[in-house]
């Protein structure tokens, strides 16, 4: 039942998407197939949203359970504990790409992996990304309490709009665009469009290593930041009184 | 020839801005020894306890744990602590097994498989080894509580007020297995309670606290006799109430 929810979204999203884009594409003069792209994009944003609430979920957990206090008692590390919600929002966020890439191979006879394996290198900038996020949010929470938590749901929909999920980045005011060119995401996009030939084919390695090059900074930032917040929680006594916030 | 001390605590302290929620307290536990911390709500019992396990720091002072400090070596330290406290909860989603076993995983218990077996049987917990924790009844959970606090034969293992909300005849047979416990392994065993008769029950010696102080230490059957009161429970409102006749 609790896998049901998740899995439920997503097969929602493509259905609804895939609709969409089948109906673009009966009418104007696109060079381009709709369906490719769009439904492409669907997929790769979900897997990032997954993996950012996957992480944050993972953390949700243990402050619902009320079990906080017995993880931390033991000799787990904050560093063990960080890895253990990147392992599980992993395994969500790969299984929730599987289900969409079969969901939308069958339903529209769409294959993700048509611009070819190129598509991983690309994946693995949005992984990292949204580990980043899903830690920032778990440090948010950490720092402020189980009510935080509301900021870290709309996180991916905002973003969307500078990442140019479904849209070029050039489609963004100016200062918008600025906003755009800090998102690792935003490179991932742009490249993806580029090999399904909805745009001229974009600078691949370049919007790679720079998206790859800002994800791991931001992963760095964030973890670092966590860390701050987790000892700052050691001397105030808030990570003991977690429960009660 | 005197046992082996489990627990040191050298001048602990812990400031909250205005407030000195524990002040300059020093004890040690040595093994085999059940020792009650006592005192009203707000004396800085929990406040302790949470110093011990790691999950709060000092403002001053260390806690050593045999003979390694815990700030330098909380990692190692934690293997040979553990604790159950009525606020502290387990994974409800996980099944009474799953959640013994993840919890020997995380302090690396050998032949965990057995263990677990051992723990089911030994806390009448077998016939729910597959139902899931948030349908535990109380006792329940308190008897799941305390065998996931003794799945690493901890040599120190914390308990704040176990027997909370537990009916009498729950609470005795808690109360009996962690007696066993420490008689059986050697263990030193910290207890909070606000159950005076289980206390003199239990414990070889208490430590009682008020306002972030010890003010008193003694056998729990003596003590009260020694300040002129004719039981603990005496003993503990008089402390409560006024303090200050109890400061040394």
């Amino acid at each position: 039942m609790r896998l049901t929810a998740p899995f439920l979204w997503i097969f929602v999203d493509i259905i609804l998407w895939g609709f969409i884009s089948k109906y673009l594409s009966a009418f104007g003069n696109a060079t381009f197939n709709f369906t490719s792209v769009i439904l492409g994009a669907i997929i790769l944003w979900n897997f990032l949203t997954r993996i950012q609430q996957g992480v944050m979920t993972a953390f949700l957990e243990d402050v619902w359970a009320q079990s906080f206090i017995n993880f931390f008692a033991s000799p787990l590390t904050i560093k063990e504990y960080v890895a253990g919600l990147v392992a599980t929002s992993l395994a969500m966020g790969l299984a929730s790409f599987l289900v969409m890439a079969a969901v939308a191979g069958l339903v529209f006879g769409y294959n993700v992996f048509k611009i070819g394996l190129i598509i991983l290198p690309f994946m693995l900038v949005l992984f990292i990304f949204a580990v980043a996020m899903g830690i920032f949010m778990t440090a948010i929470i950490l720092r402020f309490g189980p009510s935080a938590e509301w900021l870290g749901w709309p996180i991916p929909f905002v973003l969307s709009i500078f990442a140019g999920v479904f849209y070029p980045i050039s489609t963004l005011p100016a200062a918008l665009q600025a906003v755009s060119k800090i998102i690792p995401a935003s490179y991932v996009f742009e490249s993806f469009r580029g090999l399904t030939g909805a745009v001229s084919t974009p600078h691949l390695l370049a919007n790679f290593l720079t998206g790859a090059g800002l994800a791991i900074i931001y992963l760095a930032l964030m973890y670092i930041f966590l860390i701050m917040i987790y000892r700052r929680n050691l001397k105030n006594g808030q990570l003991s009184r977690f429960g009660a916030e | 020839m005197p046992e082996e001390i489990i627990l040191r605590v050298c001048r602990l302290e812990k400031q909250y801005q205005l407030v000195k929620a524990v002040d300059n307290i020093s004890f040690s536990v040595r093994a085999g020894e059940i020792v009650g911390l006592l005192g009203p709500n707000g004396a800085g019992k929990t406040t302790t306890i949470n110093m011990i396990l790691g999950i709060l720091e000092p403002s001053a002072g260390s806690v050593e744990i045999l003979c390694r400090d815990l700030k330098a070596d909380r990692c190692q330290v934690s293997r040979q602590t553990n604790f159950a406290a009525v606020y502290a909860h387990l994974p409800a989603n996980l099944t009474v097994w799953q959640n013994l076993y993840i919890f020997g995983l995380l302090y690396g218990v050998k032949n965990l498989k057995k263990r677990v077996d051992i723990l089911l049987k030994d806390f009448d917990l077998k016939s729910f080894s597959k139902t899931r924790v948030g349908f535990l009844s109380s006792g329940e959970a308190s008897r799941l509580n305390l065998a996931k606090a003794v799945i690493n034969q901890p040599l120190l293992l914390l308990l704040d007020e176990p027997t909370a909300s537990l009916d009498p005849s729950i609470a005795q047979s808690i109360r009996q297995k962690i007696i066993n416990y420490a008689a059986e392994t050697r263990s030193a065993v910290l207890w909070t309670s606000h159950n005076m008769a289980e206390i003199v029950d239990v414990c070889n010696r208490v430590l009682f606290m008020s306002h972030g102080r010890i003010l008193l230490s003694g056998d729990p059957k003596t003590l009260p006799a020694e300040h002129g009161k004719k039981d603990l429970e005496e003993l503990f409102i008089a402390a409560a109430r006024e303090p200050l006749s109890f400061d040394k």
